[in-house]
């Protein structure tokens, strides 16, 4: 039976209609506001679609599993899980955004806010599609939202510098992306998910077969310059000293956390017949594990010779991103095993990077440059500040009692499950590694003498930003079963049921 | 009240927060409020430490005051296909046997002399005693635990509570020992950290009553285990064994410690060498003896050896060092060398003399590191050449450092006597020949002992020392509990023996006679 728009039941997509509408109502908001008058309103108004779309979202799960629009559109565990991720991380952006003042650029600070909920509709996309076009689009609309924000604080010109880095190799990466989608394209002959995995399914081994690897690997570039992993990471470091610290939280975390899913979709479902076959432990795991490998090493290793504390954030998120790699890469036969291990790191890091860059943000504020010297005596102006980020890079360096801690746990468990000892020693010894350079922001703040006996001055917005961060640091890192048992719960296989087109029971 | 008793494990453990919450609501500059709430603190862990040695029933085997409760677990439907029911189960356990009571006492005791010990740190006293006390609180869980992942998460509370109390508040090098610290433990417990994700691989839980069963049989049966299998139990032990070994330390582990002995504040090192050190050892018997009593046989001569190493080469470094505290520091060096003397010994005799060497090396070190905070507090150096003729001015503290001294080499009706003489017994039976060779540390003991001792306390008196104050009351009164102590034991030894004697069956009756 043809089925026409009006036949789907659209208000299943209401957390993505509210963001689309806020977008839309803002940018016209933004125009009608008088030039004088402060554009916070703005940024509390998208605040709170982000909350409701939020709500949207957490009403949605334990529904059956629903798609419309022949799989451009689904709801399934997979897109729910990753979307709260999203909206909770694009919340406390928001938080951080209105609780860092913007003197410099107050005139587009409208903008900067209903960009930032353009990229976050991009990354809602990516997370809940099933075809290749509207996975490109979502993505597109992510990135191009994310190289404005980037490079919103025009007169500066380390933000230029990052901003025209970002879109170049972005664009490069975008590039990389939608070549390796021509190639499924071609071979399957369209661009659901489904459809091209069952027409994998029976071109394996034939001619074709060479060609399916060849788009997959495209692909792996471009989703590896998103996730910034070693060999592609060197943007990393100077887009993150160039943002302003919100944006670079919101590209550690949101933009990080949708190019997984994007990637995960991807591969499990149009790709899946692979992973049957030999090659794919051969070659695509293998490489996947060495280049977790190697961007663990890398940028724990680089990291220690950072001076920047936000290049230094970077540096340890392209490791963190190894991190994340590496269930993703030991999959194998069991391919829903990586889903309880990521998720989780993933919620963790979205707790502990978020509280670190906003404690980075005050501080270095307050000193007027980005060095790490910038944290000396801390522990005497600030000492709740300075407990607050201690205990942020005791979670990002993998000590215990915190989130960072049981995240890396479960990560080095389900490896050590999946007979990968060599992976698993690796990111144990890298973790160690990294002790070294978090520590020294530790020492900073405690075993050096400050630079003056001020306060450095947070105001109360990030106040409850940073104790967000720490409740969630500590929260799981003490009570990890309530998430443990929710992620264990959800229905992973729903992603690759092909759902029916019914109204959601 | 037996609920009340039931807790007592963790009331133990945790009883240091009152005194820590108490803490975090003075004011910056109350110094002496600090020092009294920080002192006051370690006080109910001591007590009740005291109480559970009392109520200690030395006839039950197994673990006292067990406790344990559901913490979390993590589904492994999703990881393994072929058992989906089952899932990774996380309890908090608590309990204590005789291998573990007498060195919660050692620790509580240790803490409180160390918190009046620190009248001498004079800044950022809040921070300092805050972090004391979570010291405190890691210490006691690492032996209070009956779950290795929570031993775990103790293990590096203390880490970090001690990374802090070095780089702080050490000497002039003390960022450097703190980092060295910091490096070698996290490396130690990233070995750990592999150890633990094995065991949970092969007994499903990390409970030391089901590692126990289900690791213990699979060694045992080592020839009925697939290849990979092997690989995999000779890794965790290997892991197992050098985490502790850094711990310990080992010989070729070694340099952190001297470094923390030398820059770190005297009453932290008082609870470095006393406490924390024999955290590698118990970690040594629990585990690597405990689970694993088949491939310690194995492993035992190369573990000889090594003792050897460490006891030889700490005592000739000790002879030759001028500093009082890197005296002490190889000192450490070549008495844990006799743990693991006793330790690998693997017989009751050796073992029994491992857990009392702990004890009583934790004693000894405590008290002589007290009185080198006092004496450093009055000299300002401790260097031997500058120091001297010490008797005259301080005669009681002169007279503790004998005692202290005379403890450590191992004078017959003092704590040290016993346990090297139980050490060297149990290895005597099984390896003579290292054995024998390691008696000549006994010697060379004698020699750095007595030289660190006389040089400070004897000789020409240096003009700007005349007139020093000997120790103070509060002093006197700390440093004689730990004398007595030592006396104790070292006359009475079944006052420790007694109580760890079925726990040790125990662990025998794994080794298999």
């Amino acid at each position: 039976m043809e089925q026409i728009l009006l036949d789907f039941d659209l208000r299943v997509m209401a957390p993505e209609l509210v963001i689309v509408s806020a977008a839309a109502l803002l940018s016209i908001i933004d125009l009608l506001l008088k030039e004088s008058r402060s554009r916070k309103v703005i940024g509390w108004f998208g605040l709170a679609a982000v909350v409701l779309a939020g709500v949207f979202v957490a009403m949605a799960f334990g529904h059956e599993p629903y798609q419309i629009l022949a799989d451009t559109y689904r709801i399934d565990s997979f897109s729910l899980m990753f979307k709260a991720i999203l909206l909770a991380g694009t919340a406390g952006v928001f938080l951080f955004s209105l609780a860092s003042g913007k003197e410099e650029w107050k005139s587009r600070e409208g903008e900067y806010y209903y960009l930032l909920l353009t990229a976050l509709l991009g990354a809602m996309v990516m997370v809940s599609s099933a075809d290749l076009i509207t996975l490109f689009v979502g993505l597109e609309l992510l990135s191009l939202s994310s190289y404005i924000l980037v490079g919103i604080r025009k007169e500066r010109g380390e933000a230029n510098e990052a901003a025209w880095k970002y879109v170049v190799l972005g664009g490069v990466s975008s590039a990389f992306i939608l070549y390796g989608m021509s190639f499924a394209y071609g071979l399957a002959g369209s661009t659901n998910l489904f459809e091209i995995s069952r027409r994998f399914a029976e071109g394996m081994g034939g001619s074709g077969h060479l060609f399916i690897y060849l788009s997959l690997f495209l692909m792996m570039v471009g989703f590896g310059f998103k996730v910034a992993f070693v060999p592609f990471h060197m943007w990393a470091p100077d887009v993150y000293q160039g943002a302003s610290t919100p944006i670079a939280a919101f590209l550690a975390i949101v933009s990080k956390t949708a190019a997984f899913a994007f990637i995960i979709r991807v591969l499990l479902v149009a790709y899946s017949p692979l992973m049957s076959d030999a090659s794919w432990m051969e070659v695509v795991s293998w490489m996947l594990m060495i280049v977790a490998a190697l961007s663990m090493i890398l940028g724990n290793t680089i990291a220690l010779r950072q001076t920047n504390a936000k290049r230094l954030m970077a540096y340890s998120s392209i490791a963190q991103a190894g991190y994340l790699v590496v269930p993703f890469a030991t999959i194998g036969l069991v391919p829903f095993d990586l889903f309880p291990s990521m998720l989780f790191y993933l919620v963790a890091y979205l707790f502990m990077t978020f509280g670190a860059f906003v404690v980075i943000e005050f501080v270095t504020k307050d000193r007027g440059h980005g060095g790490i010297s910038a944290f000396a005596g801390l522990s005497r102006r600030s000492p709740w500040l300075a407990a607050a980020m201690t205990l942020f890079l005791i979670s990002l360096a993998g000590l215990p009692l915190t989130a960072g801690f049981f995240g890396k746990f479960y990560l080095i468990t389900s490896t050590l499950f999946n007979n990968q000892e060599w992976l698993a020693a690796v990111m144990i010894l890298t973790t160690i590694v990294s002790y070294y350079y978090y520590f020294g922001i530790v020492r900073q703040m405690y075993f050096l003498p400050p630079y003056s006996d001020q306060k450095v001055p947070v105001p109360w917005l990030a106040t409850i930003a940073i104790l967000l961060g720490v409740g969630g640091t500590i929260g799981l890192g003490l009570f990890p079963e309530p998430l443990l048992t929710f992620i264990g719960e959800l229905d992973w296989t729903s992603v690759l049921s092909i759902a029916s087109s019914g109204a959601p029971q | 009240m037996t609920q009340w008793l039931n807790a007592l494990p963790t009331l133990i453990t945790f009883a240091p927060l009152i005194g820590l919450a108490v803490l975090l609501f003075l004011p910056q500059d109350k110094t002496r409020a600090h020092r009294m709430v920080g002192i006051a603190g370690t006080l109910p862990s001591l007590v009740l430490a005291l109480v559970m040695f009392g109520r200690f029933d030395p006839l039950k085997q197994g673990l006292q005051w067990a406790q344990s409760i559901p913490w979390f677990d993590i589904p492994l439907g999703l990881i393994n296909r072929q058992a989906p029911a089952t899932k990774l189960v996380f309890n908090y356990s608590m309990g204590v046997d005789g291998l573990s009571m007498p060195l919660v006492v050692l620790t509580c005791l240790v803490a409180t002399l160390a918190a009046i010990a620190s009248v001498y740190v004079k800044q950022r006293t809040k921070a300092y005693y805050t972090l004391l006390l979570l010291l405190l609180v890691g210490m006691n869980g690492v032996f209070l635990s009956a779950n290795f992942f929570l031993f775990f998460i103790f293990f590096e509370v203390t880490l970090v509570a001690a990374f802090f109390l070095i780089g702080i508040w050490g000497f002039l090098g003390r960022e450097k020992a703190a980092n060295h610290f910091l490096l070698y433990n996290g490396l130690g417990s990233g070995f750990l950290l592999f150890a633990m994700i094995g065991l949970l691989l092969l007994s499903g839980s990390l409970d030391y009553a089901t590692i126990q069963q289900q690791a213990g049989g699979l060694v045992k049966q080592v020839h009925l285990l697939e290849p990979q299998q092997v690989s995999l139990v000779w890794l965790i032990f290997i892991s197992l064994i050098v985490a502790f070994a850094i711990k310990l330390p080992m010989f070729p582990f070694h340099s952190w410690m001297l470094r923390v002995h030398v820059e770190a504040p005297t009453p932290v090192v008082m609870i470095h060498s006393g406490v924390l050190l024999k955290m590698g050892a118990y970690g040594l018997i629990r585990f690597g003896v405990g689970f694993f009593p088949g491939l310690m046989d194995r492993a035992a001569t190369v573990l000889a050896v090594l003792g050897l190493v460490n006891i030889l080469y700490g005592a000739i470094l000790a002879f030759v060092e001028t500093e009082l505290k890197r005296v002490l520091a190889y000192s450490s060096v070549s008495h844990m060398g006799i743990i693991l003397f006793g330790l690998v010994a693997m017989n009751e005799a050796g073992l029994k003399g491992a857990v009392f060497q702990s004890v009583s090396h934790g004693l000894i070190s405590a008290l002589l590191f007290f009185i080198v905070g006092s004496l450093y507090e009055r000299t300002k150096t401790t260097e031997l050449n500058e120091l001297g003729g010490l008797a005259k001015p301080m005669p009681i503290l002169s007279g503790l450092l004998l005692f202290g001294g005379m403890a450590l080499l191992g004078l017959p009706g003092l704590s040290g006597f016993i346990s090297e003489f139980m050490a060297f017994l149990g290895l005597f039976q099984e390896r003579p020949v290292v054995a024998a060779v390691g008696a000549l540390g006994l010697v060379l003991a004698s020699a750095y002992t007595l030289r660190a001792c006389l040089k400070t306390t004897f000789g020409p008196l240096k003009e700007r020392f005349s007139d020093m104050a000997d120790v103070k009351g509060w002093e006197v009164g700390s440093l004689f509990t730990l004398v007595f102590l030592i006396v104790v034991i070292g006359v009475y030894p079944a006052v420790l023996a007694y109580p760890m004697e079925q726990t040790l069956e125990v662990i025998l009756a794994g080794i298999g006679g």
